[in-house]
């Protein structure tokens, strides 16, 4: 027993938290402190923690906000695959009595930890990024309309991400799966630290994910250049704003349910447990209500990526656009009346069942509808297939199928077959993998030129997309057949030999993925090598849309002066009737830069991490910090500065110099 | 068409005439109004479990809760009697009836805190039933917004007695106007759904 003064100070942490006796864990931690220790030596031999202070981490400019989600994301999808590499061998190993390298207990964790980092810390992260990138830029705006919110909202995803990482090396991560169910995920069978590393983690990053929804929303609805009507925008700024709108009306529902499985953790309340009234069940209800419309805040601005890369490189108006907005907001709408169709098993009868089956078939129309407007668009083109290209067919084909067999889950009989099988985890990366990863992988080269001033490798764009795509084939199409030879999930070993083919093979898919991943570092690092070769105009793609109108990079105030819309494809008429820019600078009015984002985020940090522990006194201490920075902060009363007009103008010049 | 003609500074009037502080705040109560319509949906769900424990019945006084909603009413309309005067520009009197709003709040504050601890002394602890952690979860999370609105009212009258009435002030009082509202309203639906129907059905 240890003093009770230590109780106090490290509430329930001990030396026993620390899985120091698990060899993975020690390799990981070592590897993490080595990159940690490297990056953090670099940045101190060069003197640029002033630099990364002032121009990136307290920065309110929207492009580098987005950067900043894309690294983090990109750091998280690394976590993601690695959990995915050890759930692949270990089940290409573990048959016929075998139990492979990993013991339950470790291989619970990993499945948790893959969902809740790959949805919320990787595709979230990159998604927001994108949107933060390109979404002010389409509708010709200076900034997002909140930009210290901007800021704050990033750092509390920050936050978030690690709080959930921290879990690797200092206790535990539930082992529950992603969505954390109860009774499974209560006091009585969940007592340890895992879970509340979960519900912690989600919480802190979920305000930052709705106030960025807020956000984006505001910024569509009132920054628009003058003459934008809403039926002017670009579709992804569309889709943007759905997504956004689901963000802000389906994460409440995340935050409510998890501060109610919270308390009955800590406060030993009765919302889901067993007894005393509780309602598993409802856990179930709540958690997918938010948790289907979350598919469609992934997949919505991933569709309209597609729409901006189709028509760019088929150099044609986009088909259909009115049917693509209306699709959108179908979807919309939709995506909030199919959430029973996870659990047809509960039981809820016949007719309850029914109604969620066919609501969840109808979505199959608009999105429908959507495919053959990209095909349209296509159609009688002049298709160019640079890289994002590649993403997009690729996207076609791949999302059809996954888009079938979503609707074969949506039969409740079948359903009743094939619920939590492998033909589920199947499908719904086919969809996620198919329709999400390529998304963001086709913005990511199609807009980097406009952050960075130079395009990506071709060569190895074209590999990773190859990787990616036969790597996802060969990982998931043995996990249908094996679904429906009714294998479940979440497996960790089995005694069916015959089933290990398939794993095999999915096994050698997902390290297929895996060199696609490693391609796109390739990429990565030589096109910063060969960036002066690579180097590339306002308009590298012949764009279509506002953001193609401004230099690359994009200066912080984006435009030198004010756009008037006339038209879709706004940049594509300016072009044709010959616009330039005027040389009549005048100052612009700009926000500054804040450390109001990244404090409090620290704090809620250290709040999460305290309240994981039962450490109170850090709980009250960071949570007034928290509360008390942001206060001082709104006593802060100049926020804004001007920019000379010498000083666009110098810039601008520069600009048009460089790429002359 | 071109823009040649356009000056750079436009921006900055659309600023400061259409701020969109308003609208995204419009759009923040939204998120949080689903907040509380998971939580009513919830208690609707769970207002039945009583688990052998006290039932609404047992605990709630309609006349106690009467008391608190006027209170809570009165502080709303004050707020309302103070944006008037501030669109008078008149500091003092806006200072003033804010003052009086927040005493109300903490009036309405103070009695929600005698209630928890009276039903706590009886046995009706949160853990008691799931009637009783919906009740306290909502009726609670209804009060830490009537705490945090009363911090942030404290926090803006300091901020109007050192800055006076400016573009920034009025903007933030007529936001934190928008939420002392709103929390009237979600307390109109807890004093109905709740306490009436709890006590009345």
């Amino acid at each position: 027993m240890r003093p009770e003064i230590w109780n106090i100070i490290f509430g329930k942490l001990s030396w026993d938290d620390i899985p120091y006796d698990v060899l993975i864990l020690d390799v990981t931690f070592a590897a993490v402190l080595l990159a940690a220790l490297t990056v953090f030596g670099l940045i101190t031999y060069h003197r640029k923690w002033a630099y990364l202070w002032s121009e990136w981490f307290t920065s309110v400019d929207h492009k580098k906000i987005g950067v900043m989600y894309i690294v983090l994301a990109l750091v998280m999808l690394f976590r993601g695959f690695t959990d995915a590499f050890m759930m692949r061998t270990q089940q290409a190993l573990a048959a016929g009595g075998a139990q492979g390298y990993l013991p339950p207990h470790h291989f619970d964790q990993i499945f948790t930890a893959h969902g809740t980092v790959m949805i919320f810390f990787f595709a979230m992260a990159f998604l927001v990024g994108v949107m933060n990138i390109a979404m002010p830029l389409q509708i010709g705006a200076r900034d997002v309309a909140f930009p210290w919110l901007n800021n704050f909202s990033f750092w509390m995803t920050v936050s978030g991400a690690i709080l959930l990482n921290v879990s690797l090396f200092i206790g535990l991560l539930g082992r529950t799966g992603w969505l954390a169910m109860p009774p499974l995920s209560g006091i009585a069978y969940s007592p340890d630290v895992g879970v509340d590393y979960y519900i912690w983690s989600l919480q802190i990053a979920g305000i930052g994910t709705t106030l960025s929804g807020v956000n984006m929303i505001a910024t569509i609805l009132k920054m628009r250049a003058p003459g934008m009507t809403m039926m002017r925008m670009p579709v992804f700024t569309w889709t943007t704003l759905a997504a956004n709108v689901l963000i802000v009306a389906a994460f409440p529902v995340l935050t409510a349910t998890l501060a109610m499985l919270a308390l009955d953790r800590y406060l030993g309340m009765h919302f889901f447990t067993n007894d005393m009234g509780g309602n598993a069940m409802l856990y179930v209800n709540l958690i997918w209500i938010w948790g289907h419309p979350e598919v469609y805040i992934l997949i919505l601005p991933c569709f309209g990526i597609f729409s901006e890369v189709v028509a760019t490189f088929s150099g044609k108006p986009l088909f259909g656009y009115r049917s693509m907005v209306y699709a959108t907001c179908c979807i919309l709408v939709l995506s909030f009346v199919v959430w029973l169709h996870h659990f047809f098993t509960m039981g809820s009868g016949a007719s309850v069942n029914t109604f969620f089956g066919i609501a969840t078939m109808i979505i199959a129309v608009p999105t429908g509808a959507k495919i053959f407007n990209w095909l349209f668009t296509m159609y009688r083109g002049r298709i160019r297939f640079e890289t994002p290209m590649y993403w997009t067919v690729g996207f076609l084909i791949t999302f059809t199928i996954g888009g079938m067999t979503g609707v074969m889950l949506a039969v409740p009989p079948a359903d009743f077959q094939l619920h939590n099988s492998l033909f589920l985890i199947a499908h719904f990366h086919n969809v996620i993998i198919g329709g999400v990863v390529f998304g963001l992988m086709a913005g990511y080269q199609y807009w980097w030129p406009k952050v960075f001033g130079f395009k990506l490798d071709d060569k190895w764009g074209r590999r990773a997309f190859w990787g990616w795509c036969i790597g996802f084939y060969l990982a998931f199409m043995p996990l249908y057949i094996l679904g429906l030879m009714g294998v479940t999930r979440r497996l960790q070993s089995y005694t069916d030999v015959g089933w290990q083919i398939y794993f095999i093979i999915a096994c050698i898919g997902m390290l297929t993925i895996g060199a696609g991943i490693a391609c796109t570092v390739i990429q990565l690092v030589v096109s910063i090598k060969n960036r002066e070769k690579l180097k590339c105009g306002p308009d590298p793609w012949n764009g279509r849309t506002l953001e193609w109108a401004t230099t690359s990079p994009v200066a912080p105030y984006n435009f030198p002066q004010d756009i008037v819309v006339t038209g879709r494809d706004a940049w594509w008429q300016m072009k044709k009737q010959g616009f330039k820019w005027s040389t009549d600078y005048q100052p612009i009015h700009m926000p500054k830069n804040t450390w109001a984002g990244i404090v409090p985020a620290f704090f809620a940090l250290a709040l999460g991490f305290a309240l994981v522990w039962h450490i109170w006194w850090l709980v009250i201490v960071s949570f007034l910090a928290a509360i008390g920075s942001i206060i001082y902060h709104t006593f802060d009363f100049d926020r804004d500065y001007y920019i000379p007009a010498e000083e666009v103008a110098r810039d601008q010049e520069k600009a048009k110099e460089a790429y002359v | 068409m071109t823009t040649a003609d356009q000056t750079g500074d436009t921006h900055h009037e659309d600023h400061a005439h259409s701020s969109p502080t308003q609208l995204g705040f419009w759009i923040y109560l939204m998120s949080d109004c689903l907040i509380f319509g998971t939580l009513f949906a919830t208690y609707a769900v769970l207002g039945r479990s009583y688990a052998g424990g006290p039932a609404p019945q047992d605990l709630f006084e309609l006349d106690f809760a009467l008391i608190e909603t006027a209170l809570l009413l009165f502080s709303s309309v004050t707020f309302g009697m103070g944006m008037l005067r501030m669109d008078k520009g008149d500091k003092a009197g806006l200072m003033k009836w804010l003052i009086v709003a927040g005493l109300f709040a903490i009036g309405f504050l103070a009695m929600e805190v005698y209630e928890f601890h009276h039903f706590i002394e009886l046995g009706a602890t949160p853990d008691r039933s799931a009637f009783l952690s919906a009740y306290f979860t909502l009726v609670g999370t209804h009060g830490l917004h009537v705490t945090f609105g009363t911090i942030w009212l404290i926090v803006l009258l300091v901020q109007i007695s050192r800055k006076g009435l400016t573009e920034a002030t009025r903007r933030r009082t007529a936001t934190l106007s928008m939420f002392w509202h709103f929390l009237d309203l979600v307390w109109i639906g807890v004093f109905s759904l709740v306490y009436l129907t709890g006590v009345v059905l």
